[in-house]
């Protein structure tokens, strides 16, 4: 019955296409070529492409954006090429017009490759160069410019004339300099216009063009002096802010050291004690909020914008709890005893991974980034990425947070107390045992809601604390043990530095010299940057 | 050269060795044995505990259909947990204690060179499952993974022709596959007109999770003009956030395109396919691959992991190989003895998954064709490209000046894993 249906579709589609190409002889309508879509390889797409963006019919663009988008198809009785979006009606991609009684088995994917694609971008761009909508008239621009090929030339000059968006209108003479730069023909007028342009453009694909333009040897001195002078100045510009993106890049590295380190800068910092499970800490953060999106994506998907929102709070609480009760239960028996407690903890560390491990599975889960966290912000020569700018804010604002729960704070006071003179404090009515047990909770609940940040860029699995839990001591105790200002320094101070290196040196060694680094320094200063004074270091 | 350990080992191996030929043809009501050397703990068993449950089904899928010779197969399941030595000891257990008649296994290069001299002393028979460096042939050693040639050098091919790329970023992980690789690499590239300039070579430490600085090196050396791609022979973890940092920095595949040897189905599934979709792999075999063995296969999988989102992978295939190569072989031979299966494996030709034939070389290691693929946002991989034939692995690149005039070739009479052709001795050139 179904079947019978089917045939006659097709058969009514096979009228359809008869009719179209006797219209063909008339006027070459893209019909015949939309169809040549479905034949030949891969390799043969380009061409069949350009001769569909020589009709210069617009009909064409939803044609090329389906192939772009994989949602290209052909049925495979007849060749004919189809429209199949993931959630809508099909459409025959020659009329436009919707299909029914088709079944996705019966239709095969056109494929792509990303030359394919750049090549079909490109030629959308050149139909929609005049579009009236704004956007679609930027996105062709974006594309004309990133290829920057001679035959849109005039194309691109042409939309010029028309253009009325301020912003648009630069970049189009962006690209027509960069194109008239490569071109032989070029008058020395536009030459100059176009290094003019180039100069205040800069970065690097000009600056690359204006070192080819200076090495050619058909030009007149004059030009070439103006391109040698462009290229001297965007050479400054960019060196002044390859400084700048180095120290960029060495905050944001510094502020994922000090998100690691913070929780340990209380536990190990404050209380003294060598906690070896506190990557363990973090990695229960990263899980939670692998949890709560798990949770949000079943059940409530209007609300993943705020998944790390709400995952913060309870990472908190969950590592917190867990290691309140960890002192409770183990490392209060041990106080005194730094060689058995960093056993212990190491012993509570692979505990917990390998229950991670039973619970969740030894792969890496997937942790989405809301859409706030994802791309980048320009910043003239700066490129600053959006998780990246976040984690910076967030780990300032953990550590401000932090200090005032330190300085200003009644729980803050006794902890203080407590870790500068402990029977003084006792004998002062605070109970002591509890305050070592909130204040390790604190600890390793700020470990906890770092994870939550860290699951942004890190991968989440079983292994993540390890990969924390060395950086984490290095910045501490570089920055001087029991000091909180130390812990920023000595993150943010490791993070540039080593940023500074990795151009030169490479990542793998100047992960080496920083250690090097760090272990001569402790050699000469072994109480870190900012080292603690008065009696209480004593005790 | 003949010191007294060695010496002893041999003794001992050929005392053993006769045993088994004893007990072999003892009785029938013996199994086979087949040793199966993967990690099923510590940080390789995220890769290879899925080997092992494939070659658990191979071997039931085998028994199902009688088994071999008149025997039941038994598989042998140690567990060397990720950890190197410990794999040259359950190698020996294997080959000792139990007594297997061949064993697949290992995925690191470093396990495979850890248990070489196991395998030499004891005389056994390895089936080597993964894409590797080269650069080696050995006796008891069956190379069912791709050597570069059949993997690196297509890719590269395939980038120079269909994307015309000619600046080349070649990043990877620091250690001896990326390393030997891109040394390959450079050197293919430079022969074919490249120039130094155009090559960026960028090595990370394992787990490497702070891509800011080398993407934005890599979005540099790729805005000069020339169309550029990065060869990545990154490993594992360090993977996802690379391809995140891609993103967030504006990179897409259609501007630089990733192709990367060591991203295939089983790494991507439960991954966030978004920042990977476009960028490439090469393998020898992809879950897409459209053939009636390969529906078959994947079919057989999902049904013996009772689990309908198991994939199938590139090793897993050449495990299939592999295990399909040595049956056919101890038929052959009409016994498991390991010198004759050895001898018999050479030119054994047994059905791959993509719809060929793949066969043993002299060199031992196969033929295969190469497949160049798409990532997918399901995690897939949509097949771009695809080798004309067959490419015959090579064990000693051509492309290297000190392994270019070695050859590899088991059979009599020449005997030798790396015959040098210009002193025309066995031993390489050392």
């Amino acid at each position: 019955m179904y079947s019978k249906l089917l045939q006659l579709v097709a058969s009514a589609l096979l009228v359809v296409v008869a009719l179209s190409f006797q219209s063909a002889h008339a006027e070459p309508a893209p019909q015949q070529l939309v169809n040549a879509l479905a034949t030949g390889k891969l390799k043969q797409k380009p061409a069949q492409i350009e001769a569909l963006a020589a009709t210069k019919n617009p009909a064409i663009i939803p044609v090329l954006q389906a192939l772009i988008e994989g949602e290209l198809f052909y049925l495979k009785n007849d060749g004919q090429v189809v429209i199949a979006p993931q959630s809508g009606p099909m459409i025959d991609a020659a009329t436009g017009k919707p299909l029914s009684g088709l079944n996705k088995s019966s239709l095969k994917k056109i494929k792509a490759n990303n030359k394919v694609r750049r090549i079909a971008r490109a030629a959308i761009a050149k139909l929609t160069l005049q579009s009236p909508v704004l956007a679609e008239r930027q996105a062709a621009v974006e594309a004309l410019f990133k290829a920057a090929k001679p035959e849109s030339l005039s194309l691109l000059l042409e939309a010029q004339k028309n253009e009325t968006d301020p912003q648009l209108q630069t970049r189009l003479a962006q690209a027509i300099a960069l194109i008239s730069l490569q071109d032989k023909a070029a008058t020395a007028k536009a030459q100059q216009a176009a290094i003019a342009q180039l100069r205040s453009l800069g970065g690097q694909q000009a600056l690359a063009l204006l070192q080819a333009f200076t090495a050619r040897d058909d030009i007149a001195p004059q030009e070439k002096e103006a391109a040698t002078r462009a290229v001297e100045a965007i050479e400054k510009s960019m060196a002044l802010w390859g400084i700048g993106q180095n120290v960029w890049y060495g905050l944001s590295l510094g502020s994922v050291l000090l998100l690691a380190a913070i929780g340990l800068a209380i536990t190990f910092g404050v209380m003294g004690i060598i906690n070896m499970a506190h990557g363990e800490m973090v990695m229960l953060g990263a899980y939670t909020t692998f949890v709560v999106q798990e949770v949000i994506r079943s059940s409530f998907p209007g609300v993943f914008e705020y998944s790390l929102a709400i995952a913060l709070p309870l990472a908190f609480l969950v590592a917190g709890s867990v290691g309140f009760a960890m002192e409770r239960g183990i490392i209060r028996f041990l106080y005194g005893r730094p060689l058995e407690t960093l056993l212990a903890t190491w012993g509570v560390s692979l505990v917990l991974q390998q229950a991670v491990r039973s619970i969740f599975g030894p792969t890496n889960k997937q942790v989405g980034n809301p859409e706030w966290m994802s791309g980048a912000y320009e910043l003239g020569g700066l490129m600053l990425t959006a998780n990246r700018l976040w984690i910076l804010a967030f780990a300032l604002l953990v550590f401000a947070l932090l200090l005032v729960v330190l300085r200003r704070t009644r729980f803050g006071l006794q902890m203080r107390a407590v870790t500068q003179n402990r029977r003084m404090a006792a004998s002062m009515g605070i109970r002591t045992p509890w305050v070592d047990a909130f204040t390790f909770a604190l600890g390793s609940g700020i470990a906890g809601i770092a994870g939550v940040a860290l699951s942004q860029i890190a991968n989440v699995s079983p292994n993540l604390g390890q990969t924390y839990i060395i950086d984490s001591f290095m910045v501490v105790v570089f920055g001087g043990v029991g000091n909180l200002w130390g812990t920023l320094v000595g993150a943010m101070t490791l993070g540039v530095a080593n940023k500074f290196l990795e151009p030169y040196a490479g990542a793998v060694l100047a992960k080496i010299l920083t250690l090097v680094f760090i272990i001569l320094f402790i050699q000469k200063r072994p109480r870190g940057l900012f080292a603690q004074k008065g009696r209480a270091v004593e005790a | 050269m003949l010191n007294p350990k060695k010496f002893l080992k041999a003794a001992s191996l050929s005392a053993m060795l006769a045993t088994t030929l004893v007990s072999g043809s003892a009785s029938a009501e013996e199994t086979i044995k087949v040793g199966i050397l993967h990690s099923l703990s510590g940080t390789m068993a995220i890769s290879e505990t899925t080997l092992k449950d494939a070659m658990l089904m191979l071997i039931e899928d085998q028994n199902a259909k009688g088994g071999l010779l008149g025997k039941k197969l038994e598989p042998v399941v140690v567990d060397p947990a990720s950890d190197w030595p410990l794999f040259a000891e359950k190698a020996k257990e294997l080959l000792a204690v139990h007594k297997v008649d061949a064993v697949f296994g290992n995925w690191t290069s470093v396990s495979r060179k850890s248990v070489l001299p196991v395998f030499e002393e004891l005389n056994g028979i390895l089936f080597y499952p993964v894409q590797y460096e080269g650069e080696e042939s050995q006796r008891n050693v069956f190379y069912t993974g791709a050597a570069p040639n059949q993997q690196a050098i297509p890719a590269v091919d395939y980038l120079l022709e269909n994307e015309e790329v000619e600046r080349w970023v070649l990043a990877g992980t620091d250690y001896v596959y990326p390393r030997t690789t891109n040394k390959i690499l450079a050197a293919y590239l430079k022969a074919k007109g490249v120039a130094d300039e155009d090559i960026m070579i960028n090595y990370t430490p394992f787990g490497h999770s702070d891509w800011q600085t080398i993407v934005s090196d890599i979005k540099a050396f790729g805005s000069a003009g020339k169309k550029t791609a990065v060869v990545s022979t990154i490993n594992g973890d360090a993977n996802v956030p690379f391809y995140k940092e891609l993103g967030n920095q504006g990179i897409s595949a259609e501007d630089i395109p990733v192709v990367a040897f060591s991203v295939g189905e089983e790494e991507l599934a439960g991954l966030d396919t978004e920042p990977l979709v476009g960028h490439l792999a090469a393998w020898n075999y992809f879950q897409s691959v459209e053939t009636e063995a390969n529906y078959e296969f994947i079919a057989k999988w999902k049904d013996f992991t009772k689990d309908i989102n198991r994939v199938t992978n590139d090793p897993m295939e050449a495990h299939y190989i592999g295990f399909n190569m040595w049956v056919k072989a101890v038929e052959k031979a009409g016994s498991t003895e390991v010198d004759s299966v050895i001898d018999a494996l050479v030119g054994v030709s047994v059905p791959n998954l993509s719809g060929g034939y793949s066969t043993m070389m002299p060199n031992h290691h196969i033929t295969k064709p190469v497949l160049i693929g798409e990532i997918q946002a399901d995690g897939q991989f949509e097949i771009v490209d695809q080798t004309d034939g067959l490419v015959a692995g090579d064990a000693w690149s051509d492309y290297l000046p000190d392994s270019a005039k070695l050859i590899s070739d088991w059979r009599a009479p020449l005997s030798c894993g790396n015959y040098n052709v210009e002193t025309k001795s066995c031993g390489g050139d050392s």
